[in-house]
């Protein structure tokens, strides 16, 4: 998008091991305010690991990230967070035993004048915003684990959203969706675009991100085969570069590249 | 939690049927939004209750035993609450027992020979001085448990088996086996007993302030919700709760003051204050005992930890989803060296506790509490799997284990078959807990 700016997130190569197996090797990856960068690869590619790194769940074992262009120190989800950047996990990473309100206010809790939990003010908030994602959603007072797939996922979108995110991470989102509400998953990036948030929407299938991309890079092998706007590539040169390694002329090519001889 | 949903789909269900009765239950339940489960153990107490007594002929539901009962539950229901937490992390501690007798012991050496040497006896800061000693050595001990188990990665279990000898070992080095007594007079007062009993005027007092307490508490429950436009208890439902719970309030006030002084002390006490002893007797109140006191501030305090601040957030967040926790930011470590300092602070509060009421420090108290306190918060509706629990669960928990002993001791049922029956209750209660939970979901 507007190339001239200094990227929002910039990751710059990144590498990790676990067990001396390269996870992530030499991976560089780039995000600018309201665009949608799309991170395609197989299972096991390394683009869960890639964006855990910058989640702060993992600690990498070389390369920088730099937030609005200065060095960013981040070790754990609390510095993350203070860097405006949310993640919503594949795996949900909700607390099953505790309501809505919890959840989304879990590890940044509002308390009272008296140092208490301040949970009526929690749960208001909780409802306005809930009102705004999914306004069918009315089981406040029970436990996370009552609900449904969908809804769940709307409590995991709410807490990223809840506390101005400006950098989005959703890793998966769509995986346990219905159509209708990955079309609202769909509808919500786009809201979220519009405000300015940069989002980075990991996938390993192609159609879910497609269309919401601006643009995709694409891993194999834990190395980056390359990156490229989505107007000047097909689906299907995409999914050369995921299989095959394959870079088509209208991409950039990364340290992945498919060597040709 | 998952009681309003049980309650929700039983109205359903009910509703679709079309029983009257069934309806205006699940409605009372719905309204008052009382626990179905707790309340399922109120009753099983009762049954427990009613049962002993038409055993016994009429010696169980007298105030005399009421009032032992709840004094030697107290020792056990203070671990009890600490127990919740640690096991709602999915964590156990099995040195709770040990940790008693070695606190107890050092509370006993420090208020029988060090500080009488020091002070003098019987000095009125002696028992301060031994309390925060005590409550010093039991959070030191948990902390160090605590940072094991969290930074070094060692299974609670282990580390806390590992605890259970050592700190027993360590009771014994404390004075090489040699049982420590008598306890200074005013520490006394924390094991119960006729002085250590605050009368009838300030029992009156302490139940008026929790009946008081239970008004503001349904005003300001309501208010919060009123402000915030949340659905709202019908009217009737909030008076329902205030009658309720005022009604159980003082009719404990008026059990514990219907037993009074036994004879002997009575007469003594009428001689030392030159009273005339009337015909019929002189009887003095007992009312609440010290230590029921102070298990149920410390119910109180818990519970408050547990369900109004962060911290007692996080341990059920942890215990539902380690992972979750962690990525939400939270320093689940912390959380639980946190939680094994409490329950070694809690432990010491259990040793002041029964070394008052033994009236010695033996190398042997507490041996055996720590199943005793694992059973109690097990039966109170804590889960083994973690994340769900009741520090007022726990507390009921070990008045149903108190119970089952005292009125088989009524009976003159042998030590060895207690036990077994003890063991077979601790059972069947879990398996009842889990069919339960099955069905509510």
């Amino acid at each position: 998008m507007t190339d001239q700016h200094t990227p929002l997130v910039e990751m710059k190569n990144i590498s990790i091991s676990f067990g001396g197996i390269h996870a992530v090797e030499n991976a560089s990856v780039d995000l600018f305010p309201g665009e949608v960068v799309a991170l395609l690869g197989h299972n096991g590619a390394g683009k869960s690991t890639l964006i855990k790194i910058l989640s702060g769940a993992y600690k990498r074992d070389a390369g920088d990230i730099l937030i609005n262009g200065e060095q960013a120190d981040i070790r754990n989800p609390r510095d993350a967070k203070k860097f405006g950047i949310e993640t919503i996990y594949q795996t949900l990473a909700v607390a099953d035993n505790v309501d809505a309100a919890a959840n989304l206010y879990l590890g940044r809790e509002l308390q009272t004048k008296w140092g208490t939990l301040d949970d009526v003010a929690m749960e208001a908030n909780t409802r306005e915003v809930m009102g705004r994602l999914n306004p069918n959603f009315k089981r406040f007072k029970e436990p996370v684990k009552a609900l449904s797939g969908g809804q769940r996922q709307s409590v995991a979108i709410a807490r990223a959203i809840l506390f101005d995110a400006r950098i989005l991470i959703m890793d998966e989102p769509t995986a346990a969706l219905g159509p209708q509400e990955t079309a609202q998953v769909g509808d919500l990036i786009k809201q979220l675009k519009r405000e300015g948030i940069g989002i980075f929407l990991i996938s390993h299938d192609i159609h879910d991100v497609f269309d919401l991309a601006d643009r995709v890079f694409v891993m194999k092998n834990g190395k980056v085969v390359g990156h490229a706007r989505t107007e000047d590539v097909t689906k299907d040169e995409v999914l050369g570069m995921i299989i095959l390694g394959k870079v088509p002329p209208g991409a950039t090519p990364g340290p992945g590249a498919m060597k040709v001889a | 939690m998952a009681d309003t949903m049980q309650t929700t789909t039983k109205s359903t269900t009910s509703g679709g049927t079309g029983q009257a009765e069934g309806n205006l239950l699940s409605r009372f339940f719905r309204a008052t939004e009382i626990d179905t489960r707790m309340l399922g153990m109120i009753g099983a107490l009762l049954i427990i209750w009613v049962g002993f007594h038409i055993l016994t002929g009429g010696l169980f539901l007298t105030p005399r035993n009421l009032w032992n009962l709840s004094v030697q539950t107290a020792s056990v229901a203070v671990m009890a609450t600490g127990m919740v937490l640690v096991i709602v992390t999915r964590n156990i501690d099995l040195s709770v027992g040990s940790i008693l007798g070695f606190t107890g012991m050092i509370m006993g050496v420090l208020q029988a020979r060090l500080l009488p040497e020091m002070l003098g006896f019987n000095h009125p800061a002696i028992w301060l001085i031994t309390l925060c000693a005590g409550l010093l050595i039991g959070g030191l001990i948990g902390t160090l448990h605590g940072a094991i188990i969290a930074f070094l990665n060692v299974p609670s279990f282990i580390v806390t088996l590992g605890g259970l000898l050592v700190w027993r070992g360590a009771t014994w080095f404390v004075t090489s086996g040699q049982t420590v007594a008598p306890m200074d007079a005013n520490f006394r007062l924390m094991g119960g007993g006729t002085e250590g009993s605050i009368g009838a005027t300030w029992s009156w007092v302490v139940g008026l302030l929790a009946c008081l307490a239970i008004v503001a508490a349904i005003i300001n429950a309501r208010h919060q919700r009123k402000r915030f436009h949340f659905p709202r208890r019908p009217v009737w439902a909030e008076y329902v709760l205030v009658a309720l719970g005022c009604a159980i309030v003082l009719g404990a006030v008026y059990i514990a003051n219907n037993y009074y002084w036994p004879i002997n002390i009575a007469r003594r006490y009428a001689e030392a204050n030159n009273i005339a002893w009337p015909e019929g007797g002189l009887f003095i109140s007992q009312g609440i005992a010290v230590p029921v006191l102070m298990a149920i501030a410390v119910g109180i305090v818990m519970t408050f930890i547990a369900t109004r601040l962060r911290f007692g957030r996080y341990v059920f967040a942890i215990g539902g989803n380690p992972e979750a926790a962690e990525l939400a930011g939270i320093k689940t470590r912390w959380v639980t060296v946190k939680i094994f300092a409490l329950m070694g602070v809690l432990c010491a509060i259990a040793a002041a506790i029964s070394t008052a009421r033994l009236n010695a420090a033996t190398n042997a108290q507490g041996e055996l509490d720590e199943l005793y306190t694992i059973a109690a918060a097990v039966i109170g509706g804590t889960s083994l799997a973690g994340g769900m629990g009741s520090i007022a669960g726990a507390m009921l928990g070990a008045l149903v284990m108190q119970s089952l002993q005292s009125g088989m001791v009524l009976l003159g049922i042998d030590t060895p078959f207690q036990r077994i029956v003890v063991g077979m209750v601790l059972v069947v209660a879990v398996w009842l807990d889990t069919v339960y939970r099955a069905r509510a979901k």
